[in-house]
C-alpha cells in the first residue's frame, strides 16, 4: 500500500466518521466541530487528488466563514435539539421512503454511469494547461476568459444580496448621540476649559 | 508565466444587459450619495433606462451567440426581452404613488428592479445551464427582497420569507437536475447537449430533466408547485405584486422553452407527459381554486397559475406553432394582468387600500372608466371573443390540435368555462350591485398603463398582424 493510499483512507475514514458524528452528537456545539473536522478531512482529500485551490478554498470558506457562522448561531439562539427531535419517531415512516425512494434513484443513476477513462487518468486543469499551471493559474485563466460572463452575473449576485441584508435590516435611529470625529479633532484647550479668574472670598457663579 | 491572450468576445449583443448593469450601478452611486432624498431621482432613472434598453433590444437584429457560447441573442430572446423591460418600466411607474403614500418610498426599490430586470434577461438568452442558473438566482434573490419590501408589515415579511426559503428550494431542484444533465452529458452549453442526447437517453437523463421541470415549475409557478403563489401575491405590496404577475412569468416562460426547445428537443417523448400533466393540473386549480377566493390579489393569483397552464399547452405541442402560441399567450397575458393590477391600485380612499371583491360594487356608477377597463381585462381573461385573451388561447389550442394533443385542448376550453365564472362575477359586481363611496382619483402612473394595456386588450383584433408575426419570428429562431 503507497502512502498516497494510506492517505486517502485516513481522511476518507475521519470524513466520514466526523460526518455520522455530525448527526449523532447530542451537543449542537460539538456538532459544529466535527462538521469543521469533516471539512478540513474533505480538504485532505482534494490535495491528494492534485486539487490544491479546492483544498484551500474549502478550508477558508466552509471552515473559517460557514462553520464559524454556524457556531455563531447555535451558541446565539440555543437552540434545544433534544426538542426538534421530539417528533422523530411520528416522521420515521414517510422520512424513511422518501429516503429509500432518494436512494433507488441514486443507485439507478450511479449504474448507468460511465466514466470516460481519459477523465480518470489526468485532473482537468493540469492537462488542459500544461504540466506548468497551477490549479490557481489555470482557474484564473478560465475565468477571466471563458467565463466572464458568469463571473460578472456572479457580482452583480452579490451587489443585490448586500443592497437586500442593508434594505431590509437598516434602521434610522433618532435620538442617538453620534460621534463626530471632526469636530473632536478640532477642539481646543480654548473649547474645552474656560479659565476664570476667581476673586477672592467672593466665588464665581457657574 | 506566460501572458494569457484570449480574443476580447463580441459584446454588441450583450449591450441592454451592459447598459442595464453599468446604469444599475450608477443609480446605486447617486442614491448613496443623495441619501433617501433621492427615491425621485432614481425612480426616473430607472424608467429612462429600461425604456432606453427597450430600444436598444428591439434595435437589435440576427442571431448570434457570444461570450464563449454562454449568451444567445436571437428573435425569440429579444420580444421575450422587450417584454420583460415594458414589465419593469410599467412596475415602476405603478409603484411610485403606491410607495409614497406608504411610507416606504425607498430609492433602492427601483435599483432592485432594474437587477432583477438584468436577472431575467440573462434568462431570456442563456444558452447554457451556468448562465440560466446564474440569471435565475440574480432575478429571485432581488425578488425575495422586494415582497419583503414593506418590512414593518407582518404579511411583507411573511411573503419574503416564505418565497424565499421555497425558492431556495427550487433552485436546489433545478441545480440537481443540471448537475445530473451536466454529469450524463459532459457539457452544459445547449447545442452540446443536443448533439450529446443524439442517441437513446440514459436513465440519469431523464432524471435530470424531471428536476430541471420541477424547478421550472417553481420559477413558473405551475402545479404542483405553486403553493407559494397566493400567499406571497396576498402579502406583498400591490405594486410588487403586479410585477410578480408579469416580468418574471414572462422570463420563466422563455427560460422553460429554452430548457425544453433549446437543449432537449429531440427527447420531447421524456418531457411532454411532464409539461401536460402540469398544464392540466396548472389550469384545473387555476380555476376551481379560485373560485372560492375574495380577495383580489388572491384571486389573480390563482389566475396567473391557471394561465402559465394554458401558456404551457402551446409547449407541451413543442412545435414551431406552438411556440408561436406561447410567445403569443404571453404578450396579451402581460397587458391583462398589468390592466388590471392597475385598476386595483388605483382603489383607494383616504390612505387606506381596498382588495376584496366586495370592495368593486357598483364601480360603474362611480367610475365608469375605471369599471370598463377591468370588465374589458375579465372578459379578456375568460377568453371572451373579440378581447385579445381569446387569440392568445385560440393559438395555443390550435398549436395542441395540430400537434395531436386533443384533450389537453379539450381540457383547456373545459377549464377556461369554468375559469369564466369567476371573472364574470367581478363585472357582476361591478355593473350590477350597489355603489360605494367613491375612490380617490386614478394616480398618473396607473392611468398610463392602465390606458395602454386596455388599448392592447380591445384592439388586438383590429390590427394582430404585427405582433404574431413578430411572435412566428421568434418561434421560427428556436427551430
Amino acid at each position: 500500500m503507497t502512502a498516497a493510499a494510506a492517505f486517502f483512507y485516513l481522511f476518507a475514514g475521519f470524513a466520514v466518521a466526523s460526518g455520522f458524528m455530525v448527526i449523532a452528537a447530542r451537543n449542537p456545539v460539538t456538532s459544529v466541530l466535527f462538521l469543521i473536522l469533516a471539512f478540513v478531512n474533505a480538504a485532505g482529500l482534494f490535495v491528494l487528488m492534485g486539487a490544491e485551490f479546492l483544498a484551500m478554498i474549502l478550508v477558508v470558506v466552509y471552515v473559517g466563514a460557514v462553520a464559524v457562522l454556524f457556531l455563531f448561531v447555535v451558541m446565539m439562539l440555543d437552540v434545544d435539539f433534544a426538542a426538534l427531535r421530539q417528533g422523530f419517531q411520528r416522521y420515521l415512516p414517510i422520512g424513511g421512503l422518501i429516503g429509500a425512494i432518494f436512494l433507488i434513484e441514486l443507485v439507478l443513476v450511479v449504474g448507468t454511469w460511465t466514466i470516460d477513462p481519459g477523465l480518470v487518468q489526468a485532473p482537468l486543469g493540469r492537462a488542459a494547461h500544461g504540466e506548468t499551471a497551477t490549479n490557481t493559474e489555470a482557474l484564473g485563466r478560465v475565468l477571466y476568459t471563458d467565463y466572464v460572463y458568469a463571473f460578472q452575473i456572479a457580482g452583480l449576485i452579490l451587489l443585490v444580496a448586500m443592497i437586500g441584508a442593508i434594505v431590509l435590516t437598516l434602521r434610522e435611529r433618532t435620538g442617538v448621540k453620534r460621534q463626530n470625529i471632526t469636530v473632536q479633532n478640532a477642539r481646543t484647550q480654548g473649547m474645552a476649559v474656560d479659565t476664570i479668574k476667581v476673586p477672592s472670598r467672593q466665588g464665581v457663579e457657574v | 508565466m506566460t501572458p494569457i491572450q484570449s480574443v476580447l468576445p463580441a459584446i454588441t449583443p450583450v449591450l441592454p444587459e451592459i447598459v442595464l448593469s453599468v446604469g444599475a450601478l450608477l443609480l446605486v452611486l447617486y442614491g448613496a450619495w443623495r441619501g433617501e432624498r433621492s427615491s425621485e431621482g432614481v425612480n426616473v432613472g430607472a424608467l429612462i433606462l429600461l425604456i432606453f434598453t427597450f430600444f436598444l433590444v428591439v434595435s437589435q437584429t440576427g442571431s448570434v451567440t457570444t461570450l464563449n457560447g454562454a449568451f444567445i441573442a436571437d428573435p425569440f430572446a429579444r420580444i421575450m426581452k422587450a417584454l420583460i423591460l415594458i414589465g419593469s418600466a410599467a412596475t415602476i411607474l405603478l409603484s411610485r404613488d403606491y410607495f409614497q403614500r406608504e411610507r416606504i418610498d425607498r430609492f433602492e426599490y427601483p435599483i432592485l428592479i432594474v437587477l432583477c430586470t438584468i436577472g431575467m434577461l440573462v434568462m431570456a438568452s442563456a444558452n447554457d445551464l451556468i448562465s440560466l442558473y446564474l440569471g435565475l438566482e440574480l432575478q429571485s434573490l432581488a425578488a425575495y427582497v422586494i415582497a419583503a419590501f414593506h418590512r414593518d408589515d407582518v404579511k411583507s415579511t411573511e411573503a419574503g420569507l416564505k418565497y424565499f426559503v421555497l425558492g431556495a428550494l427550487s433552485s436546489g431542484m433545478l441545480l440537481y437536475g443540471a448537475s445530473l444533465v451536466y454529469g450524463f452529458t459532459g457539457t452544459v452549453s445547449f447545442p452540446g447537449i443536443v448533439t450529446a442526447l443524439d442517441g437513446p437517453s440514459s436513465f440519469g437523463i431523464v432524471l435530470g430533466i424531471v428536476f430541471v421541470a420541477a424547478g421550472v415549475a417553481f420559477k413558473l409557478a405551475a402545479v404542483p408547485f405553486h403553493m407559494w403563489t397566493p400567499d406571497v401575491y396576498e402579502g406583498s405590496p400591490t405594486p410588487v405584486t403586479a410585477f410578480f404577475g408579469s416580468a418574471p412569468k414572462i422570463a420563466a416562460m422563455a427560460m422553460t422553452v429554452r430548457v425544453f426547445i433549446g437543449a432537449f428537443p429531440d427527447v420531447t417523448a421524456v418531457w411532454q407527459q411532464i409539461i401536460v400533466f402540469i398544464s392540466i393540473a396548472s389550469m384545473a386549480l387555476g380555476s376551481f381554486a379560485a373560485i372560492g377566493q375574495r380577495n383580489i390579489k388572491r384571486l389573480m393569483a390563482y389566475s396567473s397559475i391557471g394561465n402559465v397552464g394554458y401558456a404551457l399547452i402551446g409547449l407541451a405541442a413543442g412545435s414551431e406553432e406552438g411556440i408561436r402560441g406561447v410567445v403569443i399567450y404571453m404578450i396579451i397575458y402581460l397587458a391583462m394582468t398589468l390592466g388590471a393590477f392597475a385598476v386595483l391600485l388605483s382603489m383607494r380612499r383616504k390612505d387606506q387600500m381596498f382588495e376584496t371583491i366586495d370592495d368593486l360594487s357598483g364601480l360603474s356608477r362611480t367610475h365608469p372608466w375605471l369599471a370598463f377597463c377591468l370588465a374589458a381585462m375579465m372578459f379578456s381573461l375568460a377568453g371572451i371573443p373579440p378581447l385579445a385573451g381569446f387569440f392568445a388561447k385560440f393559438y395555443v389550442f390550435a398549436a395542441a390540435i395540430k400537434a395531436g394533443l386533443v384533450t389537453l385542448a379539450v381540457v383547456g376550453v373545459v377549464t377556461s368555462v369554468v375559469g369564466a365564472f369567476y371573472y364574470l362575477r367581478l363585472v357582476k359586481v361591478m355593473y350590477f350591485d350597489e355603489p360605494k363611496a367613491p375612490y380617490e382619483r386614478i394616480p398618473p402612473g396607473s392611468a398610463i398603463v392602465l390606458g395602454v394595456s386596455s388599448a392592447v386588450v380591445v384592439l388586438f383584433f383590429l390590427i394582430p398582424a404585427p405582433l404574431v408575426s413578430a411572435a412566428g419570428d421568434a418561434a421560427k429562431s428556436l427551430f
